[in-house]
C-alpha cells in the first residue's frame, strides 16, 4: 500500500532530515515508529503530505503503486493518504462542519463524484461524533479554534473517519491526551480500520500500543530506520530506552 | 440571491443596448438648470445644486488619500443621460423588456412572479430609478420606499428638510460635486415607532461608458422605527474609466435603528494592464440624532479601479452607537483607501470599527479611521480593530487611525494587525484535499467571518462566493 524507498529531504537552508528511509506497509498493517526526539518522525509525515518546508532530495514512495510526489498535496489526499498532525493548526472563523464538509466535497469532485447530500453528511457526521463521543457543538465550532489540546486530536481522527483514507499516518496522536479520550481514540481507530487499509503510529509511548495493537515497529534515528521487529520491540524499548540502538 | 460563475472572473461585464437621451460631455451652470428643468424640479432644489456648484468651483480635488491617479477632468463626463422613459414606471409592463432582462440576468428578477418575497427592491439602470417593487405593501405600513427625484415631487418637504443636513454640500469635493448634479438615488422614510417588514435594497447599474454616476441616497428613520437596506453594484467592462460619486445620507431620531450593508463590486479595471475600471469616490454618513439611535454600516467592498470612502457616525444623541464593519478585497492593480469616522459627541456614545482588508497581487489596500471624541462626550467608548492579510508578495497594506480625545472618561481602543496568509494554515487544508483555490478562500472567508455574519441573511453566502472569484490566481 505505502512504499517507501531510500527517502532523502532536506529543509530549504539545506539541513537534511531524512537520510534514507525504507518502509514497505501492506494492506490491513499496523505500524508504528518510534525513536527519539529529532530524529525526523514528524518530517516524514509531513513529507509525504507535502508540506512544502521540506525537498525531497532522493528516493521513492509510493501509494497503492503511484509516485506520490507527482502529485500536489491535495491530490495525495484524494488518492487516500492522511496524515493526523501533531499540532493541528487554529483557522479562525471556519466552521469546523463547513471545513469537514468541503474536504469531503473535495475528495467526491476529484473522484468523479456528485457533492454530498445534506442527510447522508449529516448522518454520517452524527455517526463519527457518536464513536468519538464528541457533542454536536464540536462541528458548529472554529476549526480546531480555542480547541484544547485532546479536542483538537480528537477532531484529527474525526475528519480521519470522515475521509476514509487508505493509508493514515497518525503523529503523536497520543500526546496532550488524557487516558479516558486516550481509549475513545483508540477505539475510533480500531473501528476504522479494516483489511485494505494501513495505519502508521508515530508516537512516544507504549500505552497507545496497547489499545492499538502494531503488527510492526520500527525505530527511527537520525532520519533512517535503525531496527525493525514486532510489537515485542515497544516493549523492549519501554524498558531499555533508545541509547542501545543510537550510537 | 444569483448563481455566481465561477469560471468567469467578472461576469457582470456585459452592455445593454438601449436608447438613452443624454447631454454633451461637459459641467457648467447651464447644464446644472437644463438638467433640473428636465426633472421639474422644484426651485429650492435648483437651488442646493447652484449653491454646490459655487461650492465646488471654490474646492480643489484632494489628493491625501494613499492613491496613485490623474484628477478627474470633470469636462470630459456626460453629466445627464437617462434611457428614454417616463419618469419612473407605475406598472412593470411599461418597462423596456430589455431592462428587465438586464436586471434578471444581475440576478434582480422585478416583475412580480420572480422577484423576491421578503426584499423591496429599488433597481436604479445608469443613475435613472427604473422600477421600485412592494411599494404599496410598504406604503401599508407608511414606509416611503421611492426614488429621490419621485421623493422630490412627491415629498419636498421631507427632501428640504434632510437632504444636506448630514453631508453639507461643501463637505468635500465629491461631495459638492454630487450636490450640484446627483441624478437619482433611494428615499426612504420611516414613520415613528414603525419597523420596516422587509429588507429595503437598491441595486446600481452602471451602463452608459461616459455618463458619470451621481446617486443621492436619503434614509430617514423617525422615533423608534427601524430598518435593513443593502446596496448591490455592478458595471459593464469599458477600458475607460467611469466615475462614481454617490452621496448616501442616514438621519436616526431617538431609538431609531438603520442598518446599511453594500456589496460593491464594480467592475475593477483588467487585472493585467489595470485599464479600466470604475472610481468610486462615495461620501456616506450617518447621523445619530436622536438618543439611544443607532447605525450600523456593513460593507464588502470588493470592485472598482479605486475606492475612496469613509461611512461614518455622527454620535450627537446620548447613549447612540455606531458601527462599522467592512471587508475590503483588492486584486489586480486596485487601490482602496476606506475606513470610517466615528464622531462622538452626545454622552455615552459607544462605537465599533472592525476592519478586514485583503490584498493580493499588485494591489494597494490603505485603511484610514477616525475616532474623535469631543469634549461633552461623557464615557464614550470606541473599539476598533483593522486586520490585513496580504497574499503574494507584490500587494501592500497601510493602515491610518487618527485618534482625537477630548473628554478624559471616555476610553478608545485600537488594535491592528498586519500578516501574510499562513502557509500551515494552507498546507492543513489542502492535506485534506482542498485544492489551493478553496484553501484561500475558506481561510480569507474564515478571516471575514465576523464582518459577513453582520450581513443580512442570504447576502452573507453571496458575500462569501464573490470574495472567492475575486481571489482566483492570487498566488503562483
Amino acid at each position: 500500500m505505502l512504499n517507501i524507498e531510500d527517502l532523502q529531504c532536506s529543509l530549504e537552508d539545506g539541513t537534511q532530515i531524512l537520510k534514507g528511509l525504507s518502509l514497505q506497509v501492506k494492506p490491513g498493517e499496523t505500524h508504528a515508529i518510534m525513536g527519539p526526539n529529532g530524529s525526523g518522525k514528524s518530517t516524514l509525515a509531513r513529507v509525504l503530505a507535502g508540506h512544502p518546508a521540506f525537498t525531497v532530495t532522493g528516493g521513492k514512495a509510493e501509494l497503492a503503486g503511484e509516485n506520490l510526489f507527482d502529485f500536489e498535496t491535495s491530490e495525495r489526499a484524494n488518492k487516500g493518504l492522511f496524515v493526523g498532525f501533531q499540532h493541528p493548526i487554529e483557522i479562525p472563523g471556519v466552521k469546523n462542519a463547513d471545513f469537514i464538509r468541503l474536504a469531503v466535497d473535495s475528495k467526491r469532485a476529484f473522484l468523479g463524484q456528485e457533492k454530498i447530500e445534506d442527510e447522508e453528511f449529516q448522518e454520517l457526521l452524527d455517526k463519527n461524533l457518536n464513536m468519538l463521543q464528541m457533542g454536536k457543538s464540536y462541528v458548529e465550532r472554529g476549526l480546531n479554534e480555542g480547541f484544547s489540546g485532546g479536542e483538537k486530536k480528537r477532531n484529527e481522527i474525526l475528519q480521519m473517519a470522515m475521509l476514509d483514507p487508505k493509508v493514515a499516518i497518525l503523529d503523536e496522536t497520543d500526546s496532550g491526551v488524557d487516558i479516558d479520550a486516550l481509549r475513545i481514540i483508540s477505539e475510533g481507530i480500531n473501528t476504522l480500520m479494516t483489511p485494505h487499509k494501513s495505519i502508521i503510529l508515530i508516537t512516544h509511548y507504549q500505552r497507545l500500543l496497547d489499545l492499538v495493537k502494531p503488527d510492526f515497529v520500527h525505530v527511527l534515528s537520525q532520519g533512517k530506520i535503525v531496527k525493525s521487529g514486532g510489537s515485542e520491540l515497544a516493549l523492549e524499548l519501554e524498558t531499555k530506552g533508545y541509547d542501545w540502538l543510537v550510537k | 440571491m444569483s448563481d455566481i460563475d465561477f469560471n468567469s472572473p467578472y461576469k457582470y461585464g456585459f452592455t445593454t443596448n438601449i436608447e438613452n437621451e443624454s447631454f454633451e460631455k461637459g459641467l457648467n451652470e447651464d447644464v446644472i438648470r437644463r438638467a433640473s428643468a428636465i426633472r421639474k424640479e422644484p426651485q429650492f432644489i435648483l437651488d442646493f445644486r447652484l449653491k454646490s456648484y459655487e461650492k465646488l468651483l471654490s474646492m480643489e480635488q484632494p489628493r491625501w488619500a494613499h492613491l496613485d491617479f490623474d484628477p478627474v477632468d470633470l469636462q470630459d463626463i456626460v453629466y445627464y443621460s437617462a434611457p428614454k422613459m417616463k419618469k419612473q414606471y407605475d406598472s412593470i409592463e411599461d418597462v423596456d423588456p430589455e431592462l428587465l432582462d438586464t436586471f434578471e440576468k444581475l440576478g434582480i428578477p422585478l416583475d412580480e412572479q420572480k422577484r423576491l418575497a421578503n426584499v423591496a427592491v429599488d433597481a436604479v439602470f445608469d443613475s435613472v430609478s427604473i422600477f421600485t417593487t412592494h411599494k404599496k405593501k410598504l406604503m401599508e405600513h407608511g414606509i416611503i420606499f421611492c426614488s429621490i427625484s419621485e421623493a422630490i415631487q412627491e415629498y419636498p418637504e421631507l427632501i428640504e428638510q434632510y437632504m444636506g443636513s448630514v453631508v453639507p454640500p461643501g463637505d468635500n469635493y465629491f461631495a459638492a460635486l454630487n450636490s450640484a448634479v446627483f441624478s437619482d438615488g433611494s428615499f426612504v422614510y420611516l414613520p415613528p415607532g414603525v419597523k420596516s417588514p422587509m429588507e429595503l435594497s437598491t441595486y446600481f447599474r452602471i451602463n452608459n461608458e461616459e455618463a458619470g454616476q451621481f446617486e443621492r441616497t436619503l434614509i430617514v428613520a423617525a422615533e423608534g422605527a427601524e430598518v435593513s437596506y443593502l446596496e448591490g453594484c455592478t458595471a459593464p467592462e469599458f477600458s475607460s474609466n467611469q466615475l462614481h460619486s454617490a452621496v448616501v445620507e442616514l438621519v436616526a431620531l431617538d431609538d431609531a435603528s438603520i442598518k446599511y450593508s453594500t456589496v460593491q463590486n464594480w467592475y475593477a479595471g483588467d487585472r493585467e494592464t489595470g485599464q479600466g475600471g470604475v472610481y468610486n469616490f462615495v461620501t456616506k454618513r450617518g447621523l445619530c440624532e436622536g438618543k439611544n439611535s443607532h447605525i450600523s454600516w456593513t460593507q464588502v467592498e470588493s470592485g472598482s479601479a479605486i475606492t475612496w470612502k469613509y461611512p461614518s457616525c455622527i454620535l450627537k444623541g446620548d447613549h447612540s452607537r455606531g458601527e462599522f464593519y467592512s471587508v475590503a478585497v483588492t486584486n489586480g492593480k486596485m487601490q482602496a483607501d476606506t475606513g470610517s469616522k466615528m464622531i462622538h459627541i452626545g454622552k455615552n456614545t459607544k462605537s465599533t470599527i472592525i476592519s478586514k482588508g485583503i490584498s493580493t497581487n499588485q494591489s494597494t489596500n490603505v485603511y484610514r479611521g477616525l475616532v474623535d471624541v469631543r469634549a461633552n462626550a461623557e464615557n464614550a467608548r470606541n473599539f476598533t480593530e483593522c486586520d490585513s492579510m496580504l497574499i503574494g508578495s507584490e500587494a501592500s497594506a497601510h493602515t491610518y487611525p487618527y485618534i482625537n480625545v477630548a473628554n478624559s472618561t471616555s476610553m478608545v481602543e485600537h488594535e491592528a494587525t498586519t500578516s501574510n496568509i499562513s502557509a500551515d494554515q494552507l498546507f492543513y487544508l489542502q492535506s485534506r484535499g482542498i485544492d489551493e483555490e478553496d484553501a484561500i478562500s475558506t481561510v480569507v472567508n474564515g478571516f471575514c467571518n465576523d464582518v459577513f455574519l453582520e450581513l443580512p441573511g442570504e447576502f452573507a453566502a453571496e458575500a462569501g462566493q464573490l470574495l472567492a472569484i475575486k481571489l482566483e490566481n492570487s498566488v503562483g
